[in-house]
């Protein structure tokens, strides 16, 4: 039985969205709380970083954070730490196994840690855990529930990879409302996307990982235009720097693991304290280890050239130069670092954004955007955001419009078609974007117009050009055409709804049902005008080439014939007609196509026995 | 120059046009407005009006949405019938052209229910469909 509709009432308190950072080391949650986004006390301490780790007990347990990290040193493979970096791979990836020293259920397909307490558990589980601990969290904190967030994934997540960030937000009993690239996520908490059109850049170094992203606002929307980065380059190896020295200046050559750890934590307590003082004192095994910031620089100088030739990298991947950068966003608690701050002016050529919490920077643009799809007062704007209003598609011979993504797709959506060449020797095709529903690109929105060149001359037909149509999750348009046989590729990227208001949009719908009819006869009849081209364009090739075929009083009939329907498609308005003109043209050919072929095959056949065949 | 479509070997013939969908507008059926009027009068908010909406999501990917509103937002379409008002959002009404709402007594159960010319298919939850 179909069930009934629900009436909502806004009156009643509805539950909170938030906004999550689902990070490598830790994670995150923060809302919009009386219109400014604030990230909420997570863990042990008030503290707002939840350490992504989780510990697995024999009797079923779960512990989440601070408490999983006090399981790590004596619980290694009950413990599942920087889970982010499974996420969405199989045990058969290389880089898997490398990472920390689990206890894989072996087998193909996903990944899964032996761990105590149970059955073994998934990436998306373990993640799933995280999310769980978070959303109890919110739910403490604004003691009510907390069903809808907006979780963030780096630019560079593939469809695998963001496929199992959802499940796991699922798995929490979350209804993600979107995942949003961390770098749009921290260009968000400033603000950028109601400031000027342009490209900005992102420079998130964290305590393992080091990723930089050129972005481009047009329309209020960041479109993520290059990645790079480094996964193993990040605020822990400026901790080892520190160690490194001080075990060569104590001369020790093989410190105990238990050393390392103490000596990690004293290095890291140092390095924080130089973001405000000239030195820092490191008291170990009873004897004190100065480091002056000046030598602390020099030390990490060769770490922060490595992040610069990632920088270098994505500008040219994304063909823009520094100079080009309205803004640069930072990002990751190792952007507190002095000389890191100066490093990223000296590459950009402008002082970086710094003021809000780089920790905390994509979680609150997480929460400004979670805010922005559930907020009430703002909810005509987004709305329909996660659908395509009008069809996108292409002119076709005869000024047909082809729809390749029919309206009310969801996005992001992608889809493909093959076209092939219309004439002998066609070198190139013109590719025509358009929008709307009507049958006639006349009638349509004309979106973009660009040229896929190259195509080596072939019989019409022969050339197979692959044009596919893809609309991110910002509903950006990006349409690539191929040909199959070179690979030469040419595409276009637009914002099918810029500049078109609501009531357009209506007017184009009304208008494609109100002149539905009307419009589909002069689709059918355009068809059939392009079929009677082809037609011609042929028959007149083979007169050329195989006239000699035909007998005088053939080849008057046939050119007779030819003329006629080449007179009927200039006028006709009426497609039946026209078809069975075609037709008739059709048969009167027969014999003279089967001469050709018999010709074609006696010429191939010059040379060869019959026992070739 | 222009992209051709072979015509036998790919691309896919457009359906036709399911017909043209009836009459624009939302149609309110007495069932509607006299539920309606009881659930006003038992919200203490005889003014206020119902909000239907469409939304991305559901199961077959467009979902329903109904709301209470105290008041119409600028560009909302209004329409009422016996005092009773329902404001429908311009994107929305693409999706709602011709719509009527209706109350359902069944056996067992009863509810509102959109009826909806534009609706291709829809699910078993009943706020979910496609056009």
């Amino acid at each position: 039985m179909k069930g009934f509709l629900q009436i909502h009432d806004p009156l009643k308190p509805k539950g909170s969205a938030v906004g999550i950072d689902l990070g490598t080391t830790n994670s995150l949650v923060a809302a919009v709380i009386q219109g400014k986004p604030a990230c909420l006390s997570v863990d042990e301490g008030e503290s707002k970083l939840l350490p992504s780790v989780v510990h697995y007990q024999p009797d079923g347990g779960v512990a989440v954070g601070q408490r999983a990290v006090a399981q790590l040193a004596t619980h290694p493979t009950d413990t599942v730490k920087s889970v982010k970096r499974f996420m969405g791979k199989s045990l058969g990836d290389a880089e898997t196994k490398k990472l920390g020293s689990y206890a894989f259920v072996e087998g193909s397909g996903v990944v899964r840690f032996k761990v105590a307490g149970g059955n073994p558990v998934t990436p998306i589980e373990v993640s799933g855990e995280i999310l769980r601990a978070l959303k109890r969290k919110a739910e403490a904190h604004f003691a009510g529930k907390v069903e809808q967030a907006v979780i963030t994934v780096p630019a560079y997540f593939d469809d695998a990879q963001r496929q199992a960030t959802k499940d796991a937000g699922r798995l929490a009993g979350l209804d993600v409302l979107r995942l949003l690239n961390e770098p749009t996520a921290a260009a968000l908490a400033y603000g950028l996307d109601k400031g000027a059109q342009g490209l900005y850049a992102v420079y998130d170094l964290g305590g393992g990982t080091f990723d930089v992203s050129i972005l481009e606002l047009t329309d209020g929307v960041f479109q993520v235009k290059a990645v790079g980065g480094d996964s193993a380059l990040g605020g822990d190896d400026f901790d080892r720097a520190i160690v490194e020295r001080l075990l060569t200046q104590r001369g020790i050559g093989a410190p105990s693991s238990a050393q390392i750890a103490e000596l990690l934590q004293l290095a890291r307590a140092a390095k924080e304290g130089l973001t405000v003082a000239t030195e820092a004192t490191i008291h170990f095994e009873g004897q004190p280890f100065t480091v002056r910031r000046e030598e602390f620089e020099q030390w990490i100088a060769p770490l922060l050239q490595k992040t610069g030739v990632a920088v270098r990298r994505a500008l040219k991947d994304a063909q823009v130069t520094a100079a080009d950068i309205k803004g640069v966003v930072l990002v990751g608690g190792s952007t507190r670092v002095p000389a890191v701050r100066r490093f990223v002016e000296q590459s950009f050529g402008k002082p970086p954004l710094a003021d809000i919490d780089p920790d905390q920077v994509v979680a609150l643009g997480a929460a400004v955007q979670a805010d922005l799809l559930t907020n009430k007062d703002r909810q005509d704007e987004v709305l329909l955001l996660d659908v395509i209003p009008l069809s996108l598609g292409l002119e076709t011979m005869g000024g047909i419009a082809e729809k390749v993504i029919p309206r009310n797709s969801s996005i992001p959506i992608a889809q493909g078609q093959l076209f092939t060449t219309f004439q002998d020797g066609q070198t190139a095709m013109d590719i025509h974007v358009v929008q709307g529903e009507r049958e006639l690109v006349a009638d349509c929105r004309s979106l973009a117009r660009f040229r896929l060149a190259g195509i080596p001359p072939m019989a019409a037909g022969m050339g197979r050009v692959e044009v596919r149509f893809a609309v991110d999750a910002d509903g950006i348009l990006s349409v690539s055409a191929k040909e199959l046989t070179t690979g030469v590729v040419s595409s276009v990227t637009v914002k099918p709804t810029h500049g078109l208001t609501d009531e357009e949009i209506e007017q184009m719908l009304l208008d494609s049902i109100d002149h539905g009819e009307e419009d589909m006869a002069r689709r059918l009849l355009a068809e059939q005008q392009v079929e009677a081209q082809r037609m011609l364009l042929d028959g007149h090739k083979q007169l050329q080439q195989n006239g000699d075929l035909l007998s005088n009083e053939e080849r008057g009939v046939f050119v007779t014939k030819l003329e006629a329907l080449e007179a009927l498609a200039r006028t006709t308005k009426d497609h039946h007609l026209l078809k069975q003109a075609i037709v008739a043209m059709d048969d009167i050919a027969k014999p003279f196509v089967e001469r050709i072929m018999n010709r074609a095959i006696a010429t191939a056949a010059v040379g060869h026995r019959v026992e070739d065949f | 120059m222009t992209a051709a479509p072979t015509s036998s070997l790919v691309a896919p013939q457009q359906a036709l046009p399911q017909g043209k969908p009836g009459t624009k507008g939302i149609q309110l059926d007495e069932s509607a407005v006299v539920r309606l009027k009881v659930l006003l009068a038992e919200r203490n908010t005889p003014l206020a009006g119902l909000r239907i909406a469409v939304k991305g999501g559901g199961c077959s990917g467009l979902a329903y949405h109904m709301e209470w509103t105290e008041q119409p937002k600028e560009r909302d379409k209004i329409f009422e019938r016996d005092g009773v008002r329902v404001f429908v959002d311009p994107k929305s009404y693409l999706y709602l052209m011709g719509t009527e709402l209706v109350y359902v007594e069944e056996l067992l159960a009863s509810g509102f229910r959109l009826r909806n010319p534009n609706e291709k298919a829809s699910c078993g939850c009943g706020d979910s469909f496609t056009v």
